[in-house]
């Protein structure tokens, strides 16, 4: 909402000054976006005529202008607009202006070879509408004002306001004078209107449809006949100026102000155009109509129309036709003012995608009570700029408007806001905003005004009134250092232990979309369902992940064409696995590239592998209060993993859902996603798999028991068929005894020489210590035996002798 | 008697001279073997005639001792010796480059949600979340936004389905819903997490960060909420002056609602939080509209709190100075190097949140 401290005097007699005012209106809600200097930026722009154009020798699209800017000597002016005729009246802005637009200040300057002083201006460049299609087209009634400056001299600021979507009322000046005035600054002016004095029926017949869903309940109009529209008087061109509107005609532009005014927007319709009556009905599907932005619409079933005996005129409430608009030689207008319901507005704008100040409005809601202001006002003011005589106002209706009753008890105040104010102020702020009431026994009635659709209810009453007071008057109550309930329950502990664990082996966390591009989350999808996004950002944004790695390679891979090579990096976020609330996984996902310890004079050079991922899994878990002695590993992997090389992890043995796969990226994924490193491998923990580790911390560390007794260490080195995995053998091993039998670690893997084809030798170092005795030979001969013996039956493995 | 004497002189100038540690070795051999000299001497002390033994005993003492004591001082001379040189063989170039390493980084969106959890801590909030696809219903309707409210046109919206029923939650607010649904009044929560809304240009991003907060008991009024917010943003902050407006403004799920600025001026092409006379806003609050209450079953009659919502993205900009919001999810190696924080640097209460 655009204003003027000039306009705002209309409805507000106030002595303060243009900051006091800013800061007030920040401070009862109404806050200012920004504030534009119009008077001393904008008074070189002047209205000019062209007199002659020519076509610029070396380019087509260009003409060279010879413009009457007031001075006796024509400007030549370079101007690519296709309405630049010779004979329009514009608005040209010289050397040195700025350009409001683009914030650019204006220089004479050579285009394509010619010299061009100054610019022809579109609406757009000086902010006055987005129409940037074509430069501005002036009415012949501005030939008398070439030369001079084309915006008003008004000192007054354009003040842009946000006003917030429950305030429509503020959406027209007295709104917000009346907001002004209730917090203290200046006095409401009483409004001293006119009303038609007529006895001249309303001659054109108005029906409101009674039918489902009708969206309009009010239909007030007034005829004027014998008028001549003409061009506004200064005064009104100025004022619209002024907020950055662009005066058409005198019809238009009243209608205009009035909305703007008085927050009553109103409709005219050349009356000579309309056949036979008005019917305010919802349309059919099919039926179609242009309106007033030159767009042909076609309609679905229950729109709100307003239509005559041969169809659709407008969109009540949103845009009119161009069949019954107001032009110049109008001599009988219908004048309209209606009450059009939010809900069928909202949903008619939004099918049609169409948005108009009206619009704008009466989807917030317009006051029932303003229908006859609204034309008094309008009607009065077309008959003083256009001559003309006025009918008796006609109002037709479907519903009668409630008045709103709110029943406000004074200590809600006091409990909601923290502080107190007398029973006088509270009174006196409601009074100002246009409340009435009437005291009950232990509360009071309230009756809402009109123009206030957004309240409803008590606590509505107690914003008010803290809005008014201001909210620099709320006693801040310091907060309690008291905690009933820890902060993190297990599970976000969890995720934040691995977040910073994985982070401390070396990875760098990013944070990447939700969604990515349909084409990488395929290569990752495996067996999960797509989950597309119907109205997306864009195409590469078009899913949301199925895992996190599509993202990953992503940006790994623009990372290296950045010239990086050994990189790390890691995200936990949601990977989704159904579009359904819930239907998604916490997962911990991380992609390493190129080599470890390139160019070291100190390390071998490698490529990383699926054991540095392997490491890292299995680390991190450990770290997290997992049991490595009790992990399951195997190969059953995605298919974005390499199958030869790639692991998946259970907590346990038999364990329902997988905790962590790991391994090298598929080469296919590697060659297609054209990623350029020597190795890729990656990892994802699953942390919805993961069982909370079943001690705390403090049980953990509570028993402590340490053997003391002798250890020994015994080698065994096994010939086993190639299928053999090394966890077969250990785990046999572990099995033997698992009291006496502490750590196995296995030291060498051999394949080739002295080895039989499809055998490998495995050498495992197995730990024996009793925590009762020291073990003697014979014991340890005992236990020696009975490994190989063990893992020869469960392995087919035979003891290299 | 001269017998010792001699062997005493004698073995007394071979250790004398150069020597290395097996001819020490041989040399000690020589007296305390088994045959050695010194221990043929010791042997014959029973031969001796009473009158001379004592004597003849305490004489070989003291030369068995003397022998003793000049091998021991000889062979740790010689092991010096050995070390001395080995230690110059030894010499290396101290200043080449130690065994390679890499450092990880926690993102700056993580590391504020952290120090966020923190301050909200201490004064007795615990976390909470939500899934990202979002109800219609709880995303809006439920947080009195009813379809066909103008506010919704705030909230671009990515859907999942064609009518509109699922979708990428547009802000935290819904975990609210969740919380009061689950459980029984009194809430005390926040709820850090992605919100998603369809729009992209230099500064919004279609994914970022909100924390919601929520207190829900007896008798919270705007003081309790003005007093937590003016808490949390000193703390977030770490500065012990900072000015803070809050000035009217409208949320459905609120009522009253606000919004709060914090002062700042610019310094040499950079924003100073703090002081100075412009005003940044940072968050929205305001009291839960009685409506959003009897939605979730809680009796608004009966219950009543503050809630709010801040963009973390945001919080962490102003904090660590960084100038654009599509940086932090584009990954780029330098800026993660750069932003990132080390993992050990958790914010905690007793240790602060940062270093």
């Amino acid at each position: 909402m655009k204003i003027t401290f000039d306009w705002l005097k209309d409805h507000l007699k106030t002595n303060l000054k243009e900051k006091k005012l800013l800061e007030q209106l920040t401070n009862v809600g109404l806050e200012v976006e920004g504030v534009q200097n119009l008077s001393s930026d904008k008074e070189h722009f002047k209205v000019a005529k062209i007199i002659k154009t020519i076509k610029h020798p070396n380019a087509d699209r260009l003409k060279i202008c010879d413009v009457n800017v007031g001075d006796k000597q024509l400007k030549k002016v370079v101007c690519g607009a296709a309405n630049a005729v010779e004979g329009l009246i514009t608005v040209y802005a010289p050397p040195g202006s700025i350009i409001p637009k683009t914030k650019t200040k204006l220089v004479v300057a050579k285009i394509r070879g010619v010299t061009s002083y100054g610019m022809l201006c579109s609406e757009s460049e000086l902010n006055l509408s987005d129409e940037s299609d074509g430069i501005i087209e002036l009415s012949s009634g501005y030939k008398k004002i070439i030369g001079k400056s084309y915006f008003s001299k008004s000192k007054s600021n354009l003040i842009d306001l946000s006003i917030t979507p429950n305030r429509p009322d503020c959406l027209g000046i007295r709104g917000i004078a009346r907001d002004l005035a209730a917090s203290g600054f200046g006095k409401l002016t009483d409004l001293k209107e006119k009303k038609i004095k007529s006895n001249i029926r309303q001659s054109l017949k108005v029906k409101i449809k009674k039918e489902k869903n009708q969206g309009c309940s009010i239909f007030g109009s007034c005829l004027i006949t014998n008028l001549k529209n003409v061009e506004s008087p200064q005064w009104l061109k100025d004022k619209l100026i002024s907020i950055g509107q662009k005066p058409i005609s005198a019809i238009v532009d009243i209608t205009n102000y009035v909305m703007f005014d008085i927050n009553r927007p109103l409709h005219a319709y050349d009356a000579d155009k309309i056949e036979k009556g008005i019917i305010v009905r919802n349309s059919k599907t099919g039926e179609k109509f242009t309106a007033l932005d030159n767009k042909n619409y076609k309609l679905e079933d229950g729109m709100c129309v307003i239509s005559d005996h041969k169809g659709v005129l407008g969109l009540g409430g949103i845009i009119g036709g161009i069949r019954s608009g107001t032009e110049l030689d109008t001599k009988n207008i219908l004048l309209e003012s209606a009450y059009f319901k939010p809900r069928s507005i909202r949903t008619t704008a939004k099918k049609l995608s169409l948005d108009t100040d009206a619009k704008f409005r009466f989807e917030r809601g317009i006051d029932p009570l303003s229908i006859e202001d609204g034309l008094n006002k309008a009607a009065i003011l077309i008959k003083e700029v256009c001559g003309g005589k006025i009918s008796k106002i006609d109002i037709q209706k479907v519903e009668t408007h409630k008045t709103k009753i709110v029943k406000f008890d004074i200590n809600s105040f006091k409990k909601i806001a923290g502080f107190n104010i007398s029973t006088k102020e509270i009174f006196k702020i409601l009074e100002d905003l246009g409340f009435k009431f009437k005291k009950k026994k232990k509360f009071f009635e309230l009756t809402v005004p009109s123009w206030r659709p957004d309240i409803t209810q008590q606590v509505d009453i107690v914003e008010e009134l803290v809005r008014i007071v201001g909210y620099d008057k709320i006693k801040i109550v310091d907060p309690i250092k008291e905690r009933k309930k820890p902060t993190l329950n297990r599970s976000q502990k969890l995720f934040h232990f691995l977040q910073r664990s994985v982070a401390s082996k070396g990875y760098l966390e990013v944070i990447t979309w939700s969604f990515t591009d349909s084409n990488y989350n395929d290569y990752f999808r495996d067996s999960k369902k797509e989950i597309k996004i119907v109205n997306p950002i864009s195409a590469e944004l078009d899913v949301l992940r199925s895992s996190v790695f599509s993202n990953l390679i992503i940006y790994m891979s623009k990372n290296l064409d950045r010239g990086f090579k050994d990189l790390s990096i890691y995200e936990i976020g949601p990977t989704f696995i159904g579009s359904r609330p819930g239907e998604q996984n916490t997962v911990v996902c991380g992609l390493s590239s190129g080599k470890k310890s390139r160019l070291s004079w100190i390390e071998k050079e490698r490529n990383v592998d699926v054991f540095d991922v392997k490491k890292d899994v299995v680390q991190t878990l450990i770290e997290a209060g997992y049991k490595s002695e009790e992990f399951f590993i195997d190969n059953e992997t995605p298919n974005y993993y390499h199958p030869g090389k790639s692991g998946r992890l259970f907590l346990k043995k038999n364990a329902e859902s997988v905790a962590a796969y790991f391994g090298e990226i598929h080469p296919n994924i590697i060659k297609k996603t054209d990623i350029k490193t020597e190795s890729l491998v990656g990892f994802e923990i699953f942390l919805d798999n993961l069982k909370l580790p079943q001690t705390t911390l403090n049980n953990q560390k509570n028993k402590f028991n340490i053997s003391d007794y002798q250890k020994s260490e015994r080698d065994f080195a096994f010939i086993v068929n190639k299928d053999v995995n090394a966890q077969d053998l250990i785990n046999a091993v572990s099995n033997v005894d698992q009291k006496l039998i502490r750590n196995i670690r296995v030291f060498d893997v051999y394949e080739g020489n002295n080895i039989p084809d499809n055998y490998k030798s495995i050498a495992l170092s197995v730990t024996i210590q009793s925590t009762e005795k020291t073990l003697n030979d014979n014991d340890l001969e005992n236990i020696n035996k009975l490994i190989i013996k063990t893992v020869e039956n469960k392995t087919g493995a035979k003891i290299r002798s | 008697m001269s017998d010792l004497k001699k062997i005493k002189d004698e073995f007394i100038s071979k250790l004398k001279s150069k020597l290395n540690l097996s001819e020490v070795n041989q040399i000690k051999s020589d007296l305390f073997g088994k045959n050695g000299l010194v221990s043929s001497e010791f042997k014959k002390i029973g031969t001796i005639a009473d009158t001379e033994r004592k004597k003849f005993a305490s004489e070989l003492n003291v030369i068995k001792d003397e022998l003793q004591g000049l091998i021991n001082l000889k062979i740790n001379e010689i092991e010096n010796e050995e070390i001395k040189e080995k230690l110059q063989k030894e010499k290396i170039d101290i200043t080449l480059p130690e065994r390679p390493f890499v450092r990880g980084k926690i993102h700056p969106v993580s590391q504020t949600i952290d120090e966020i959890s923190s301050i909200f801590s201490e004064i007795g909030f615990s976390v909470e979340e939500g899934p990202d696809v979002e109800s219609e219903y709880n995303n809006f309707t439920a947080l009195n936004t009813p379809d066909n409210h103008p506010a919704r046109d705030m909230h671009d919206t990515f859907y999942l389905d064609d009518k509109k029923e699922k979708l990428l939650r547009t802000h935290t607010s819904p975990v609210q819903i969740r919380t009061m649904l689950k459980d029984k009044p009194p809430f005390k929560i926040i709820a850090p997490g992605r919100t998603y809304r369809s729009d992209s240009d230099q500064t919004h991003a279609p994914m970022f960060h909100q924390v919601e907060g929520l207190h829900i008991d007896k008798e919270i009024n705007m003081g309790h909420l003005k007093g937590c917010l003016n808490y949390f943003i000193k703390e977030f902050f770490e500065l012990d002056k900072i000015k803070m407006r809050f000035r009217p403004s409208h949320f459905p799920f609120t009522e009253p609602s606000a919004e709060v600025d914090i002062g700042y001026e610019m310094k040499d092409g950079k924003i100073v939080i703090g002081e100075g006379d412009q005003w940044l806003e940072i968050l929205g609050c305001g009291m839960v509209h009685p409506n959003v209450l009897r939605n979730v079953k809680v009796d608004p009659t009966k219950f009543q709190g503050y809630a709010f919502g801040m963009g973390i993205d945001r919080l962490a900009m102003l904090k660590y100075g960084i100038n654009d919001l599509r940086a932090f999810f584009d990954c780029d190696y330098r800026w993660l190097n750069h932003f990132g924080f080390d993992p050990l640097d958790v914010p905690t209460n007793y240790r602060g949140l940062s270093r």
